[in-house]
């Protein structure tokens, strides 16, 4: 803790900028959005969204809800796909560097702060972490209704049968839900919620998770919490359960069983191979000395 | 091993670098002063700043250098920079009754109190084009009568003197006017809400809903009750001071366009106005946010609502270019973790029929192909 507590005294921003980019009347605005989101779990709370440097749905809400929430001493993560090498994920990252001077990491364990687009990462979350979504559709009712002051009115009511319908018809034609990311979930038996989209592999790790979860949609001007060890269920039916899915391969570098594999194509003639889309994990995995079929001995790789 | 999507600081640093090299082009020619985009593209830099939500031709003209002449990228740069600017004062309402107009027009009145002003306008020019231009060279002097008189009425109050059209009252002054850009929208929307967010509009969007309300999508009858354009004075009340001061002039263009409304069971026939307002030379957006301000109207003045351009909703939240183009192109970012799992849900509902078919089907290998 030491060496965090050094880079407290250290953190320089970019000339002309208010640390962490937005002044402080707007990081206000936003924390008491984050305060009221925390309190009623699930619930999408309206905000002031301001315009970001980058476009949005790239990424604006979660990092309007990071520069609230950010710290001296706060080391932080950005991934994209799970990975720390993805381009907006760099391209975030960097902006934070540039407005904060923070740390980063590309370890899970070691960041205090996780900016995600599309997965939760593998190794699991602790207490005093949080992990920040970006958000591009908040609103799980959306494709059922597209109007705005209809689903206020579905949340207000909790009536969510539209949703149930709908699972109850991809079941009745496809023989099973056919949503495959953007799962619906109930929080707290209150608010049904739309977890970004991560995959359904992911969905059960919102559940009770010890860190505090924020999500920001800065497009749609909504931010919405999971605050830790809450309950998180997805929408299923007692004859069909909710399942997350399976891979016929272990990833191909690290011989991992359970974590999201990408799919990567190798050649035009059908050839792929299976890798962990958290790269942290993967990495972890190979220097603890796991090992998958198409993997070379694992060597340390040069940091940035 | 695999580069799809991989990409560290050094490709999106060369990836800038390409890019302002694009920008400057041949470097045989002579940079673009911001200056000269200020002075000679100025009905671009007059979009800029509408849709960009701050005066300043400066900027605007540097946001268009800098976009390579993308109007909504421009119109991007100025609003990431607008948002970090300290917010001091509300001005008070501008007075357009006391605009000094360069350009003024009725299309209801033959001729009206004050006079009719073409101005610097494409219309009735001959779109042919001008090789002259090639060269360049100076324009030849303007003659004619130039400014009309200090105070022009407006139109629309001319037929009010009559009853003949809706009256629209100000608010009181210490009654909040909604700000989009600190509050979120919610519906319904209020008038004021409705026109800050079809005045920062995208033009192009703008002018083919109001285009569907001419072509019977949610007809209101329009005229142009009057366009006026011209340089008209801000001023902020400065409390220390206890009046308030000009703090420069603007030019923009206002439109008022009057609709015909056949009357409601507690309301005589009579005129409704659409309005709208955009910085600088900006005469189509004006005109197209008059329309689509008046087929908005519909709720208010219980109208059936049948057409796009009266939804609020509709039009209201697909309105904002920059978040459009925020959100259409953010489809080039990576879905891959998204897709795999599509693609794992499809794969095992492909598998699931092919085995349904195959033991419906006889033994002879056709329905097979579908398992893999």
């Amino acid at each position: 803790m030491s060496s965090l507590q050094q880079s407290y005294q250290t953190t320089a921003t970019l000339d002309g900028y208010n640390f962490g980019f937005l002044d402080e009347q707007t990081k206000r605005m936003l924390r008491r959005a984050i305060l009221k989101a925390v309190a009623i779990p699930g619930y999408q709370v309206p905000f002031g969204s301001r315009e970001m440097p980058l476009p949005y749905g790239w990424g604006t809400g979660g990092m309007q809800v990071t520069a609230a929430v950010i710290g001296g001493n706060d080391i932080l993560k950005v991934i994209d796909q799970g990975a720390d090498d993805t381009t907006n994920a760099v391209s975030i990252r960097r902006f934070f560097v540039r407005m904060t001077g923070v740390a980063t990491t590309e370890k899970t364990r070691e960041a205090t702060l996780i900016q995600t687009r599309h997965r939760v990462p593998e190794t699991p979350l602790s207490e005093g972490q949080i992990l920040v979504y970006q958000v591009p559709i908040p609103e799980p009712l959306r494709w059922l209704e597209p109007r705005e002051t209809e689903t206020r009115k579905m949340h207000a009511l909790s009536e969510y049968g539209v949703m149930h319908v709908k699972l109850y018809e991809d079941i009745a034609q496809h023989g099973h839900i056919s949503t495959a990311y953007d799962y619906p979930v109930l929080v707290n038996g209150r608010y049904l919620m739309r977890c970004s989209p991560i995959p359904k592999f992911d969905t059960p790790k919102l559940h009770m998770n010890g860190a505090l979860q924020l999500f920001g949609a800065g497009r749609e001007k909504r931010i919405y919490a999971v605050p830790p060890y809450t309950d998180v269920k997805p929408l299923d039916f007692e004859d069909h359960p909710f399942e997350i899915e399976r891979w016929p391969e272990d990833c191909a570098l690290c011989g991992a069983g359970d974590s999201f594999l990408d799919e990567v194509i190798l050649d035009d003639r059908g050839g792929r191979m299976f890798v962990c889309s958290d790269t942290d994990y993967c990495g972890e995995r190979r220097a603890a000395g796991h090992v998958g079929k198409m993997s070379a001995p694992y060597k340390e790789e040069a940091a940035e | 091993m695999y580069v799809a999507v991989k990409g560290g600081e050094a490709a999106i640093e060369n990836a800038h670098k390409l890019l302002a090299e694009d920008r400057r082009g041949d470097q045989a020619v002579p940079e673009l002063g911001v200056a000269q985009i200020r002075e000679q593209l100025s009905l671009g830099v007059d979009r800029v700043m509408t849709e960009g939500s701050i005066y300043d031709p400066d900027l605007a003209a540097l946001a268009l250098k800098q976009a390579r002449g993308d109007q909504v990228e421009a119109i991007f740069l100025l609003r990431a920079y607008r948002t970090t600017l300290p917010r001091f004062a509300v001005s008070l309402p501008i007075d357009t009754g006391s605009m000094q107009v360069s350009r003024r027009i009725s299309s209801c009145f033959k001729d009206l109190p004050g006079g009719q002003l073409l101005g610097p306008t494409f219309d009735y020019t001959h779109r042919l084009l001008d090789f002259a231009l090639m060269e360049g060279g100076a324009p030849d002097a303007a003659g004619g009568a130039g400014k009309l008189a200090d105070s022009l009425p407006q139109v629309v109050d001319l037929l009010n003197a009559e009853g003949l059209i809706e009256q629209e009252l100000p608010d009181a002054e210490d009654a909040p006017v909604a700000d989009l850009t600190r509050e979120p929208m919610m519906f319904p929307a209020g008038r004021d809400a409705r026109l800050q967010t079809l005045a920062r509009a995208d033009e192009g969007y703008l002018l083919a809903l109001g285009y569907s309300t001419q072509r019977g999508y949610a007809k209101s009858h329009p005229f142009v009750g009057e366009i006026r354009s011209g340089e008209v004075g801000v001023q902020v009340d400065v409390p220390e001071l206890g009046f308030a001061v000009d703090i420069g002039d603007i030019t923009i263009t206002e439109c008022q366009m009057v609709n015909q409304f056949k009357g409601s069971k507690s309301e005589p026939p009579k005129f409704t106005r659409g309005y709208g307002l955009a910085f600088g030379m900006s005469e189509r957006k004006a005109m197209a946010m008059s329309l689509v301000d008046r087929s908005l109207r519909a709720e208010d003045l219980a109208e059936d609502i049948t057409a796009p351009a009266q939804d609020e909703e509709f039009v209201l939240y697909h309105a904002d270019n920059v978040e459009a183009s925020g959100f259409v192109q953010h489809l080039k970012l990576p879905h891959h973790v998204d897709f795999q799992a599509e693609l794992a849900l499809v794969r095992l509902m492909r598998a699931e029929i092919a085995a349904q078919k195959a033991d419906a089907a006889p033994k002879d290998g056709v329905y097979e192909e579908a398992a893999q």
